[in-house]
């Protein structure tokens, strides 16, 4: 019997689940070696080298991304157990929850209002498909909580990956300088605006910066979800 | 214990993903799984240190995460290609108005709990 051929060879490593699953970690591994080379520079943020870089070897080796997802989806599965996780740090946040409560609380709300109401709000003002906005409405959620969101809406939760990626690369890198031209002299209030509109990618940002806008950053993000979770399907039935 | 509190996570996931399905709710299951666990450990007063090293582990690389449907953007590279100038305002001007209203409001509602550690 003659060995098998390399194309044979080719044709079976590209379905199995292990390729996917490889290309996807070291893919990441890549990026964040990027990342960390750079000293943190934001544009060099390793999800969307990480996403250009599957891209990449997906479409030069022509395999669909229905095939890499069946390798990859143990990956994505992991974003429900790292929902419910979000917990804990909200948990350790719980003083800092208790200290400034009820405008902590409100500046959540609105600012989820005004992040998904200026999306949606430019998105529809600019002739978005019904879909796009759909996908858009959660932008500033963080991710895992975010697609999730779209998927009740009739949205399309990998559009929202990217979307909510965009965002929180827009928010970390250009957030602090409009900060600063509306003169935000309170560190409370720089951390909770970056964390309710940029989600965990600005909230890191914010972390390198100061501590208390760090914190403030995390907890937003974690209640901009929670919120954002509860009253935008609500609200979205009642419109559309 | 790792394995008792990963079981923890995926069972307050499971009893979400059960809720949402059982009662129409439109909020993501494992979003109540994150509630049910935040209440549990407020009824509970301490955070388990086998909890915080499984949770932690999920969370550190969460980015890692969200690569596999970031990668769907393939799938959706002509509504990109159709609709980049909404999307664009969305996200640049969108974002940063956001983060500026959110700023102001929040600044201004917490104008009498300011303590120094808080000025800039």
């Amino acid at each position: 019997m003659n060995p098998p051929d390399l194309s044979e060879i080719w044709v079976y490593l590209s379905q199995r689940p292990l390729t996917g699953l490889t290309l996807t970690l070291v893919a990441y591994a890549l990026g964040d070696w990027l990342y960390e080379k750079s000293g943190h520079y934001p544009l060099l943020n390793p999800v969307p080298i990480a996403i250009a870089v599957i891209a990449g070897v997906l479409w030069v080796t022509g395999i669909p991304y229905q095939d890499y997802f069946e390798g990859a989806k143990f990956v994505h599965f992991l974003l429900g157990p790292a929902t419910v996780a979000l917990a804990i740090p909200l948990y350790q946040q719980l003083d800092q929850l208790k200290r400034s409560g009820p405008a902590l609380i409100a500046g959540v709300i609105i600012g989820a209002a005004c992040a998904s109401g200026a999306a949606v709000g430019f998105g529809w003002i600019a002739g978005a498909s019904e879909q796009t906005l759909m996908s858009l409405a959660p932008k500033s959620v963080t991710a895992p909580i975010a697609m999730g969101i779209t998927e009740q809406l009739g949205g399309l939760p990998s559009l929202t990956a990217v979307l909510v990626i965009l965002t929180g690369i827009t928010g970390a890198v250009l957030g602090p300088f409009v900060l600063n031209l509306v003169k935000i002299k309170d560190w409370r209030a720089r951390g909770l605006a970056m964390g309710v509109a940029g989600h965990g990618i600005a909230t890191a940002r914010a972390l390198q910066v100061n501590s208390i806008a760090g914190a403030f950053a995390g907890i937003a993000m974690g209640l901009n979800g929670l919120a954002t979770a509860i009253l935008l399907p609500i609200i979205f039935g009642l419109v559309f | 214990m790792l394995i008792r509190y990963l079981a923890l996570i995926l069972g307050c996931q499971l009893i979400g993903e059960t809720i949402t399905v059982a009662t129409d709710i439109p909020v993501p299951g494992p979003v109540i799984g994150m509630v049910i666990l935040f209440t549990g450990l407020l009824i509970k007063r301490g955070l388990p240190h086998g909890l915080e090293i499984a949770g932690g582990g999920l969370l550190r690389h969460l980015a890692l995460l969200f690569v596999p449907a970031g990668v769907g953007v393939m799938l959706h590279i002509p509504r990109l290609a159709d609709e980049w100038w909404p999307i664009l305002l969305a996200i640049v001007p969108g974002t940063l108005i956001a983060i500026a209203i959110t700023a102001l409001i929040m600044q201004w509602l917490g104008r009498n709990t300011i303590s120094d550690g808080d000025r800039v």
